[in-house]
């Protein structure tokens, strides 16, 4: 059986070469993925506890007394946001804790990287694999709306395709951080700062218009709004109203944050 | 004529104001164990680096199994193993599953990779622990796994930084042993030290160096035969320094650091003969070592920084 062969013409790439990716990432993702899965049970609880228990707080609590919000009931509302919010939240953890843990602490990258494989190829890899994560946890969520009959229209299941491209976007933002971090402190100041924040401004627990003018243009560029107006109409069955625009936001998110994120993480290995 | 497998070839490099590797060339051949040694700083690491891609040298060329570096470096890490200094195991997977997982990173089929899993562990003493996780091991057998590891893709070139640094003198013997099964096999070995014992039992050359610079490059014994003495005294306790006077003359070179006084003879009975008439010093006799060569040569010892 002919071996693989994963062929790299560089490392010393200059910082700021275009990413070279190849077949190599995909033992990277495979090793993430073998030892997830002994953690498998656990890692999912952990993932999919929080946000149920917020949603059936609040969508049954708050629910009673908000009655319908934008033609839905409210724990329709809160559940679809939710969604597009976990499945964000996970990505950034999962690239920020868990990748800064193989890359720094553990030094599972320096081992790597000993073999034929790349840093662009470790990079695409951590990006692709915090996606993954990130779809686990979103399909186990959207079973329990399922099962608690919360929705079920049909087209819930078309939203995961969509919340891969949301997982890739906020992976990408949260490995530029994982290229600046010193230790894990700092990305006490990355959910603070940004993702909390972030999850209070994007139409998940109440609709953007409520908020002061200012406010809503600032929420229109934060790819959480753009993953919320794609989810939302999904997994309660209507029809979006944007489809394009958010799109094209979360792709742009993406790229962008990769090659950031490439850009510093080869300045952080190469000096 | 065996295969040049590693050429360096005038190095430099580098950090702000200040030089770690100046001028630095070596040759490896296969079958061959080279020893870097030096102290602390010395640029033992940084040479590495650049060995591994890791690092671009400010000037001069790096070849591997006559492929320049960085062009070629997929195709030689492809016949290449390397142990560093500290310990990069993945923590969640068994030993068996460790040298899987780094087996599929050079591209190793299912097959090869379930064929060599046995054999490495055999080598590395841990048929037993096949299940277990570097957690559970000892030092010594985590450094035995890196090294079973690194040899995964059966590479022709091993480059191990500091191999036994931090392990127990058993644990080092194991290791030591092990190694030269593998240089008996034809492997060519790079290895950074700053242990003279490991450099005089491993190594077939020894490349001295000094800030960055080479400061000696030879076989071990031949070094200290060139540079050296054959014998060394050592005198320590009350009265040491007085004795370093009156017994000067009996021996070709003295040195005091701190409290011992070293007295170097190519003829040590006189000297020896000497200091028996103070009962109060203790004194060592033995041969002349890899530290007094880093000594004479550089003024200083290894393990000062």
């Amino acid at each position: 059986m002919a071996a693989v062969v994963f062929e790299s013409k560089s490392m010393l790439v200059s910082l700021y070469a275009p990413p070279q990716i190849t077949r190599g990432f995909w033992p990277v993702l495979l090793r993430n993925l073998l030892v997830w899965r002994k953690l498998a049970v656990s890692s999912v609880i952990g993932n999919v506890a929080e946000p149920l228990i917020t949603l059936v707080a609040f969508g049954y609590g708050l629910g009673s007394l908000l009655g319908h919000v934008h033609g839905m009931p409210y724990i329709q509302y809160l559940a679809s946001g939710s969604i597009a919010v976990s499945c964000a939240l996970s990505a950034t953890f999962e690239a920020l804790y868990s990748t800064y843990s193989r890359m720094q602490v553990q030094r599972t990258w320096e081992s790597i990287m000993n073999t034929p494989i790349t840093l662009d190829d470790i990079l695409f890899a951590e990006m692709l694999w915090a996606a993954v994560k990130s779809i686990i946890t979103v399909l186990a969520i959207l079973l329990v709306i399922f099962a608690l009959d919360i929705s079920r229209a049909p087209s819930m299941w078309l939203s995961l395709p969509v919340l891969c491209v949301v997982g890739l976007a906020f992976a990408s933002i949260a490995l530029v951080f994982n290229a600046l971090a010193q230790g894990y402190e700092f990305f006490t100041y990355y959910f603070t700062l940004v993702m909390t924040p972030m999850t209070f401004l994007s139409g998940v627990y109440f609709p953007i218009e409520q908020m002061p003018g200012w406010l809503q243009g600032v929420a229109q560029l934060l790819p959480l709004t753009a993953a919320v107006k794609l989810v939302r109409p999904l997994v309660t069955g209507q029809t979006p109203t944007e489809v394009g625009g958010p799109m094209l936001v979360l792709v742009l998110y993406a790229l962008a944050g990769y090659c950031l994120a490439l850009i510093l993480t080869r300045r952080r290995f190469f000096g | 004529m065996s295969e040049s497998i590693l050429r360096l070839s005038r190095l430099h490099k580098k950090f702000g104001a200040s030089v770690v590797v100046d001028d630095l060339s070596l040759d490896l051949q296969a079958g061959e164990c080279l020893g870097v040694i030096g102290p602390n700083g010395a640029g033992k690491t940084t040479t590495i680096r650049m060995c591994l891609g890791l690092l671009a040298p400010d000037s001069g060329t790096i070849e591997a199994f006559s492929m320049p570096l960085p062009a070629h470096l997929g195709a030689v890490k492809r016949r290449m193993g390397v142990v560093s200094q500290f310990d990069t195991l993945d923590p969640d997977f068994t030993c068996a599953e460790n040298l899987a997982v780094y087996g599929r990173y050079f591209g190793l089929s299912k097959a090869t990779i379930r064929e060599r899993i046995p054999e490495l562990l055999e080598f590395s003493a841990l048929q037993s622990k096949a299940a277990a996780r570097p957690g559970e091991l000892s030092g010594g057998m985590r450094r035995r796994l890196s090294l079973g590891r690194a040899l995964i893709n059966d590479p022709d070139l091993l480059l191990l930084d500091e191999p036994t640094t931090g392990l127990d003198p058993q644990a080092r013997h194991v290791m030591w042993e092990r190694l030269q099964r593998l240089l008996q096999g034809g492997k060519a070995i790079l290895l950074t030290t700053h242990f003279m014992d490991e450099a005089e039992r491993l190594c077939d050359r020894l490349l001295v160096i000094d800030h960055g610079r080479k400061i000696a490059e030879g076989p071990p014994r031949g070094l200290i035969e060139q540079h050296l003495e054959s014998d060394v005294v050592e005198v320590y306790g009350e009265g040491a320094s007085e004795a370093a006077v009156k017994c000067k003359a009996y021996a070709d070179r003295t040195e005091v650091r701190g409290e011992t006084v070293f007295f170097y003879a190519s003829r040590p009975q006189p000297l020896l003969h000497a200091l028996e008439a103070e009962p109060r010093l203790k004194v060592l006799h033995r041969p002349a070592n890899l530290e007094d060569l880093f000594l004479k040569l550089t003024g200083r010892q290894i393990r000062e920084d």
